[in-house]
């Protein structure tokens, strides 16, 4: 059968077409995507990497609640001017705990992927609540509305920990036992000051690029 | 019902549509502009949660693509759909479904990103009911579109159905794949991925969303609404044939691109620039097609603003997927990652390409629904040269503001040291930022313009009662 004529058959078979689809646009992401879901490297944590604690996860969840990730990406490149500003490149085994992923896609601010450490606590509280006050030229918007919400308000923190513990995420029946009573009397703006106070820590201290 | 009525196009549903796609896109448009005056003046959230960037900026995406782009593409795809298969809309009620109940996904869909319910996922960003939801009319729209063709009078199927039939059911089957969840509570889930696999997965949704919603569902309309309205049969149905296949066959292999110097394994990142690389063959091969077919109707270029609104579409077009396989070559991409030109990249296909396309499609379509002329010419060439003058400016802002981005992010001196802070080059794009705010602000402005345009046609009007004329018994399908 011709190329020509087989086409004549799917161009006038609506199954065929609706098959010759499917099977067309499958090849790529079974040859390409399914392999990297299968590589057990991209699983394997880096020596310093842990799961999240109830108010560092709290805190994640409030930074994709606000969109941080739409102006601040968590993914420093391997490039001599990236390494000097931010620190060591990114590795996969420092994102295995990551539902979902929040290495960005646009750096409108600077990247946060090593932010952990840097800043103060106090620095942080007074920046989110008023960048402005910190950096004049800063166009980050202010979250006044983090330091008033309860961080046990965020959602339901035992419930949260026991669906990452289906996906595969160590916590104890203790963490989750103890999950509420670590939220008690924090703020959100607290919970997300933890979140990035332990951001790209995962690294063994002894890589310096 | 008598004979006539079984014939009768449903195109009742097809003026709703299009009307909603307006209404989307005006309201996408002012929060996109607002979002852009954001970040010049970025007091003026008023310390108010709802009116924060992080959260106005996905319900600017999401209103543009699932909101505009998809009404628009089910409006047109139903239109189309009847009249290259001669057969009426399959189940008429089901389209009437997912009209309205698209509808309402997007705008509950929009008020659920301002209340913080998002998986961060770019545009993914609903929440698991959504995805469900979302999944639920997508699959209703995909028995309308293909029921329609199943029951077509005419043989072959035409070309401009085989895009549409890509987009339905690619975009099901990436929205399946990247949603997959542990919900959590009734607005939050965990993705079954994580880190590195997550990025590899949410990229091969978020680059062929692109792919075959805002590119394959508008070559589609490009396919049928093009030679129609210049009056000539495409160029070449061989090299649309091959084309069509081409496409879909290399566009899902692109996504990756988006993930370069990355953690992602280099084998995936080099097999993904290959692969984009590749894909402008076939992208071109759509855009010599439609501006060969309207170049021997070139007459009608200098009178005819819905015309010259798809030619010009074709021109970004041809830019866009220039630019996107340029942006794919890790050397380019090191610059332009992370920048403002990826938005001038988006902008150059969703204005240019996308909404142009879309408005020529819709002076075309609107009069011709309700058998009256256009209500204002002169509006619709003003319209088209403050589309042409936005669109432009926007590019231009953020290519300057995107290429000095990188370039200084990047710049170190002699001794290896950073030449420039990142507040610095921070603080030097309210320049290009006020320009590409005046740019949205023009094209929001044309909007506006077709906006009344067509509703002043439309007013007072009902849809034209047309149906599926006899087919030659040399095309007919045999019963």
């Amino acid at each position: 059968m011709s190329a020509l004529s087989l086409h004549k058959k799917i161009e006038e078979n609506t199954g065929l077409l609706i098959f010759g689809i499917l099977l067309v646009s499958s090849i790529g992401g079974l040859v390409q995507i399914l392999p990297v879901l299968n590589q057990q490297s991209l699983q394997i944590a880096t020596e310093n990497t842990r799961v999240y604690s109830a108010v560092e996860l709290t805190g994640r969840d409030i930074y994709i609640r606000e969109g941080c990730s739409v102006c601040h990406s968590q993914q420093v490149r391997p490039l001599i001017a990236e390494v000097e500003r931010y620190g060591p490149y990114s590795r996969a085994g420092e994102f295995v705990y990551d539902r979902p992923f929040l290495w960005g896609s646009k750096r409108t601010g600077p990247d946060l992927h090593r932010v952990g450490g840097k800043f103060s606590n106090d620095w942080h509280r007074v920046h989110l609540i008023d960048p402005r006050s910190v950096i004049a030229a800063s166009i980050m918007p202010a979250y006044p509305w983090l330091a008033k919400r309860e961080a046990s308000q965020v959602g339901n923190i035992t419930a949260k920990l026991s669906a990452l513990r289906i996906l595969g995420h160590p916590y104890s029946d203790e963490d989750i036992a103890a999950a509420d009573s670590e939220l008690e009397g924090l703020k959100e703006i607290d919970a997300l000051i933890a979140y990035l106070q332990m951001l790209g820590t995962g690294l063994s201290e002894d890589i310096s690029i | 019902m008598d004979e006539e009525d079984n014939n009768l196009y449903h195109d009742k549903v097809v003026i709703r549509l299009i009307q909603f796609s307006i209404i989307w896109a005006v309201l996408a448009m002012t929060v996109g502009v607002y979002i852009s005056a954001e970040l010049i003046w970025p007091s003026i959230d008023f310390g108010q949660f709802w009116l924060s960037f992080g959260r106005l900026r996905p319900l600017h995406t999401n209103g543009i693509i699932f909101g505009f782009a998809v009404s628009a593409l089910m409006a047109t795809g139903f239109y189309s759909v009847q009249r290259t298969s001669h057969a009426p809309l399959y189940a008429p009620r089901l389209a009437w479904f997912c009209c309205y109940a698209w509808q309402l996904t997007v705008l509950l869909g929009g008020l659920s990103l301002l209340a913080g319910w998002t998986t961060s996922k770019e545009y993914a960003e609903l929440e698991w009911p959504f995805d469900i939801v979302i999944a639920v009319v997508w699959v209703c729209f995909g028995i309308v579109f293909f029921g329609t063709i199943a029951n077509r009078k005419i043989k072959p199927i035409y070309i401009s159905n085989w895009f549409y039939g890509a987009l339905i059911i690619v975009i099901a089957m990436l929205h399946i794949v990247n949603s997959l969840a542990i919900p959590v509570t009734i607005g939050k889930s965990y993705s079954v991925y994580a880190g590195a696999q997550d990025a590899v997965v949410q990229w091969w949704y978020g680059h062929n969303a692109v792919g075959f919603l805002l590119t394959g569902g508008f070559l589609g309309m490009m396919y049928y609404f093009l030679p129609k309205h210049a009056g000539r049969p495409i160029w070449s149905y061989r090299l649309s044939v091959v084309a069509f296949w081409a496409f879909t066959y290399s566009y899902i292999w692109a996504g990756p691109h988006h993930l370069h110097y990355s953690a992602v394994p280099e084998w995936v990142l080099s097999l993904a620039m290959i692969m984009s690389v590749i894909l402008l063959a076939p992208s071109w091969a759509s855009m010599i097609n439609g501006i060969m077919t309207v170049s021997s109707a070139s007459e009608k270029l200098k009178t005819d603003p819905a015309l010259k609104f798809i030619v010009l579409s074709l021109a970004f077009y041809g830019l866009a997927t220039f630019e996107g396989p340029m942006m794919s070559f890790p050397s380019v991409n090191v610059v332009s990652h992370f920048t403002d030109w990826t938005i001038g990249h988006v902008h150059s296909g969703a204005l240019g390409w996308n909404a142009m396309i879309t408005y020529g499609t819709f002076y075309f379509m609107v009069p011709r629904l309700v058998g009256v002329e256009l209500y204002s010419l002169r509006l619709a060439n003003i319209h088209f040269w403050m589309a042409l003058a936005g669109t432009m400016l926007y590019i231009i802002a953020m290519w300057g503001a995107g290429v000095s981005q990188g370039l200084l992010w990047l710049s170190v001196d002699e001794i290896g040291e950073l030449s420039f802070s990142f507040k610095d080059i921070m603080s030097s794009m309210t320049p290009y930022y006020a320009l590409r705010l005046i740019a949205g602000i023009i094209f929001l402005g044309g909007t506006l313009l077709m906006g009344y345009n067509l509703f002043m046609t439309l007013a007072g009007k009902h849809a034209l009662k047309v149906y599926a004329p006899a087919v030659s018994p040399a095309f007919g399908v045999s019963s």
